[in-house]
């Protein structure tokens, strides 16, 4: 009971300050419900019992992209960003594709009970303390079973880094 | 649904209760420990400087922080016309409870922490001090001035900067633990019988200085360098809000200084906890006590008021006291259950203490930094160094495996290490030297420098 309250109550903020996010007009609003957006998936992740991407999805994205977007946002001119339209008018393509996507994603809901044993996977829960360690179970998943994907990931975002280091030079 | 809801309620007190209370515990103490960790500091540079300081209000000064935290409180609060209300509103309280969020998955002793066994301790409480910093750059944009935008751009820039040094540097010295758990961390140095401050001295060199920035104290207070920007983020901020920031710093300190101790000092754990003959240490708690519990006796009659005699002679009680109940389960037979969770509580507290009288010792005696050498430090000679350093104890950790090397003798392997990382560092600042010999004054480094 208290997991399935905790759930709609961090997925209800989660919703809620994203949809505020895209609709206010101030952007250092937006950020600060992006970032209250972020918080409560955190929460997701910590009722599911997954420590780790708990903590990792407030280090990474809160801590470290946000203060980033944050930074740059101050340096923007705000009142002029102010002025300008927030949404582009396109909204019947946008309607077209919303409905779009919506019907797929209840076709593959309406067709996962037709399909006998390949319905949507049902887990059946754990008792909190026979789960495993979720940090080991993550490194034990990037270094050993997806070893070389991991690590050509981190080369390209290496190659990414170096690139912009290169172009951000100045030519002297 | 209501039904649903309260029966949840329920649920949820019955299993938390305990880290509740202990929560509101935290949030009741914490600004009276933070108020005499001024007093402290106060202290300490007037010593420095030849003063006395604070003397007037109790007895050399002792009750100053209450008088200060009445005056902070009942002073008035204000909001400049043009600021952004709500953002403004909110900064201070993002700081402070980040920061008191972080002390939740501390261990005071293995007996005291609020936030138990849970796996990724020490991440817990660096992630989320970390956000700490959405306080101080809201508040500074939020206030909208020139001087609290600065401030609030120069201290998010130095955090990200100082942030992946003091990671590598925790990294470095996670690696001899291989847990994340706080309580496992402390129990990996007892069996190891040493404390991983000398297995990486390079690391915790390169974690003290990173706290520093992090923290935002002298020598690196650059957010709120008052020659330059007034006050840095906190300008516009008055009375109580003001007193939330400096909470939250003093918080952080705390934060950053356990952190340290748990990871580097052995936490809880008495010197040489393992040696028996060393046993006599255990009196060493109370011995302490006994002696600012006689000064205070002595010091007694030669306070002016009655009143004043009357507060010096409670203080001398009260640390008489302490240091019975830290004798009584080192010789009482029936206490001994209490003896881990007493010294512990003490040891932990008293390194937490040495780290912070450390930083203000710093402060007093290091001139502040310019924006661009922060920046320079940071990047040019901090984030290298930190980062071949955990190379280089995993190096010194598979041939300690390889040599089947334990505890003290872990030593063989991490000196060459650390001697091989402080060649490294000079090597770095030579190089620095030569290339700061011409004069390459970026844009950039300007524009911050306001």
């Amino acid at each position: 009971m208290l997991d399935r309250v905790l759930f709609y109550f961090f997925a209800g903020i989660a919703v809620a300050s994203a949809v505020l996010m895209v609709t206010r007009r101030n952007v250092v609003h937006s950020a600060i419900f992006l970032i209250t957006a972020l918080l409560a998936t955190a929460g997701i992740f910590l009722q599911l019992r997954a420590e780790f991407l708990f903590i990792v999805q407030i280090i990474l994205y809160v801590g470290g992209i946000m203060v980033l977007f944050v930074f740059v946002i101050m340096l923007v001119n705000l009142d002029v960003a102010l002025q300008q339209i927030q949404f582009a008018r396109q909204k019947w393509v946008a309607l077209l594709v919303t409905l779009a996507l919506a019907g797929q994603v209840g076709l593959l809901f309406w067709s996962s009970g037709k399909m006998p044993g390949q319905g949507l996977p049902v887990l059946t829960a754990t008792a909190a303390e026979r789960l495993p360690l979720n940090s080991e179970t993550v490194a034990h998943s990037l270094f050993e079973s997806y070893l070389l994907p991991f690590e050509i990931a981190s080369v390209l975002l290496l190659v990414a880094m170096i690139g912009a280091v290169v172009m951000a030079k100045k030519r002297t | 649904m209501m039904q649903a809801l309260f029966q949840a309620t329920i649920e949820f007190l019955k299993a938390f209760w305990a880290p509740l209370l202990c929560g509101v515990a935290i949030v009741a103490i914490l600004p009276l420990i933070v108020g005499y960790i001024v007093l402290v500091e106060r202290k300490l540079m007037a010593d420095m400087q030849a003063r006395l300081g604070p003397m007037r209000v109790g007895p050399h000064g002792l009750l100053q922080p209450i008088a200060d935290a009445v005056k902070l409180l009942i002073k008035e609060d204000i909001i400049p016309d043009d600021a952004d209300k709500l953002v403004f509103w909110l900064a201070p309280v993002l700081s402070v409870s980040a920061a008191l969020l972080a002390l939740a998955g501390l261990a005071i002793g293995p007996a005291f922490q609020i936030a138990q066994d849970i796996n990724i301790g020490i991440l817990f409480v660096v992630g989320v001090s970390a956000l700490g910093i959405f306080g101080i750059v809201l508040g500074g944009w939020a206030s909208n001035s020139h001087y609290s935008l600065m401030g609030a751009l120069r201290s998010s820039a130095q955090l990200v900067s100082y942030e992946t040094a003091a990671g590598m540097a925790l990294v470095s010295a996670l690696l001899f633990t291989g847990t994340l758990n706080i309580k496992a961390i402390v129990e990996a140095q007892s069996k190891e019988g040493i404390w991983f401050v000398l297995l990486a001295p390079v690391a915790f060199f390169c974690y003290l200085v990173a706290s520093i920035a992090e923290t935002n104290r002298a020598p690196f207070d650059l957010p709120e360098a008052e020659s330059e920007l007034v006050a840095g983020y906190m300008t516009e901020f008055s009375g109580f809000r003001w007193s939330l920031y400096f909470l939250a710093e003093y918080a952080n300190m705390i934060v950053v200084a356990s952190v340290a101790t748990t990871l580097f000092l052995g936490g809880w754990l008495r010197p040489f906890a393992h040696v028996s003959w060393l046993n006599v240490l255990d009196f060493v708690p109370t011995l302490l006590m006994v002696i600012v519990a006689a000064y205070c006796l002595q010091r007694t009659p030669k306070q002016p008021t009655r009143v004043q005699q009357m507060f010096m002679l409670a203080v001398a009680g009260l640390c008489f006291v302490l240091g019975i109940v830290l004798l009584a389960p080192v010789v009482v037979p029936i206490a001994k259950p209490f003896y881990a969770g007493i010294h512990g509580g003490f040891w932990f507290i008293f390194k937490v203490s040495l780290y912070i009288y450390f930083f203000m010792w710093l402060r007093f005696t290091i001139p502040r930094y310019r924006f661009d050498q922060l920046m320079r430090l940071g990047w040019h000679f901090l984030i290298p160094l930190s980062i071949i350093n955990v190379l280089l104890v995993g190096v010194a950790l598979i041939a300690g495996a390889y040599f089947n090397l334990k505890g003290w003798g872990l030593l063989l392997v991490t000196t060459p290490a650390a001697v091989i990382a402080l060649v490294v560092a000079l090597l770095i600042l030579a190089a620095e030297k030569s290339r700061g010999a011409r004069p390459d004054q970026t844009a950039a480094s300007d524009f911050y420098a306001g």
